[in-house]
């Protein structure tokens, strides 16, 4: 049986939520931690947070965001962009950060992938793979939000990914990334048939229509979901019951015999 | 008086939320390395994210491995979380052959690929899965499930699960795809938990607030 994960996907620019088209035309949405929460007591499974120019200008800022996020959302919280040295990691490991996702840094220098999960642990890595398509059942590798070429193959590096020690991979298409036209269901297929950790398809939601068919059609482990979330297309609750209906997720069962309110805490 | 909860700091792992989810729950989190403390802390938490020989090797190279085992003997609530749990076993044969803690009888070793019918899923378990009874005549009253419905949702990421010689110590499982992976170890006032209660929302903020009850 499916047990797929909802993920909510927050690209970060410096203080601010933003969302943009093929990872470019950035706009400010709002207080990621304010929507982290939201989505936490709407029933998400996961929260991702991207520095999206962390990169660029090799810098880390969401020490801040992550610090405050994990005062009042106690599920997984995934932090990336611009982490580049065991030393980065660590640090966000010790702002509340769960996991860790890799892209440029790793497209560099493999061997970080492999240092990352003897040192936390394979379970703590995900590889994050941006890819672009430029021909017929091929992708290629990019990083730094679409705008550097590697040369890699996708699916070669997913699976050369893996084998160093990496426990996920969040695969966004830049194709799709912000279209709200679907995922890259062949991407997604591919990947998710050469590797055997979990993948978790980012880019192109739009529907619920969607959600169901890269769930149908692949083995994929994961969704995140991020503009269809940020502007209120669609509700968590919403989603989850079509893919509980179809059996693809298994429900989330929140203390069926104590019904349990936070204020009972300090009681 | 609120109580005080020492969380074993070596190093590895995500201490900070677990401190967090505790001063969530009423009770004040302070964080230790030091062989003393750990030994005379009222209430302990083992949390663990990463490797077994990393973890291992912290808690050697600290020096507080006499004092987990001097505090598990002293009968008082013990958790432990994830590698934390699976430390208090004898060994694990995560990157080469590890001894562990040896408090609970059994070894960790990784999470089978394939079920009885053949089936393959992918490792690591990520995500949410429901605790479920370890064995029919088991019941959850007067334990630190007490409260918590049959098939609550939890959230777990892990590659390696425990194998126990005794099935007395497993108070809940869940099933991965045909596998039984213990989810909840018990001897006496000493507890593991394989997922995470920290991460694991409403549910897992319950589970420490009875843990706090203990």
């Amino acid at each position: 049986m499916k047990n797929a994960r909802l993920i909510a996907r927050l690209d970060i620019k410096g203080p601010n939520l933003i969302k943009g088209i093929h990872l470019e035309g950035l706009r400010v949405v709002g207080d990621p931690h304010q929507f982290a929460l939201k989505y936490y007591d709407a029933g998400i499974d996961e929260i991702i947070y991207l520095d999206i120019v962390a990169s660029l200008y090799q810098r880390n800022k969401l020490s801040d965001i992550i610090e405050k996020t994990v005062q009042d959302v106690f599920i997984p919280i995934t932090v990336g962009g611009g982490l580049r040295t065991i030393d980065d990691i660590k640090h966000v490991l010790r702002c509340g950060a769960d996991k860790v996702a890799i892209n440029t840094a790793a497209t560099k220098r493999p061997e970080l992938i492999q240092e990352v999960a003897k040192k936390f642990g394979s379970q703590c890595i995900v590889l994050s793979i941006e890819a672009k398509r430029n021909g017929p059942d091929k992708w290629e590798v990019y990083t730094d939000n679409g705008r550097e070429h590697t040369g890699l193959d996708v699916i070669e590096w997913a699976k050369y990914g893996a084998s160093l020690g990496a426990g996920e991979i969040l695969l966004t298409s830049i194709d799709k990334e912000g279209t709200r036209k679907g995922f890259d269901i062949e991407l997604v297929t591919q990947v998710t048939t050469a590797v055997s950790i979990p993948v978790i398809a980012s880019g192109g939601m739009g529907s619920i229509e969607d959600l169901i068919s890269v769930i149908e059609t692949s083995k994929v482990d994961a969704v995140a979901m991020a503009d269809v979330l940020h502007y209120n297309r669609l509700s968590i609750q919403e989603i989850r019951k079509a893919a509980e209906s179809r059996g693809f997720c298994r429900p989330r069962i929140s203390l069926q015999k104590t019904q349990y309110d936070e204020k009972n805490y300090h009681s | 008086m609120t109580k005080k909860i020492t969380i074993v700091d070596y190093g590895l792992g995500n201490m900070l939320s677990i401190g967090l989810a505790v001063k969530h729950c009423g009770a004040d989190a302070v964080f230790s390395n030091s062989p003393a403390e750990i030994k005379n802390a009222s209430y302990l938490i083992l949390p663990g994210v990463g490797a077994f020989s990393a973890g291992m090797a912290q808690l050697n190279s600290l020096g507080i491995v006499d004092s987990l085992l001097e505090y598990a003997e002293m009968e008082r609530p013990f958790l432990g979380i994830c590698l934390g749990m699976q430390m208090l076993l004898e060994s694990s044969n995560e990157f080469g052959h590890n001894a562990g803690l040896g408090i609970i009888p059994g070894k960790v070793e990784i999470i089978p690929t394939i079920n009885n019918n053949h089936d393959f899923h992918k490792i690591p378990h990520i995500g949410w899965n429901n605790l479920i009874l370890s064995s029919d005549k088991n019941t959850w009253s007067g334990t630190l499930l007490q409260n918590i419905g049959v098939g609550s949702s939890v959230y777990f990421l892990h590659s390696y699960l425990t194998i126990l010689k005794n099935e007395k110590h497993c108070l809940a499982n869940c099933d991965y795809n045909g596998i039984k992976i213990p989810a909840v170890l018990r001897r006496g006032l000493l507890y593991g938990c394989q997922f995470h209660p920290e991460k694991s929302g409403k549910v897992g903020l319950k589970i420490i607030h009875e843990f706090l009850k203990l």
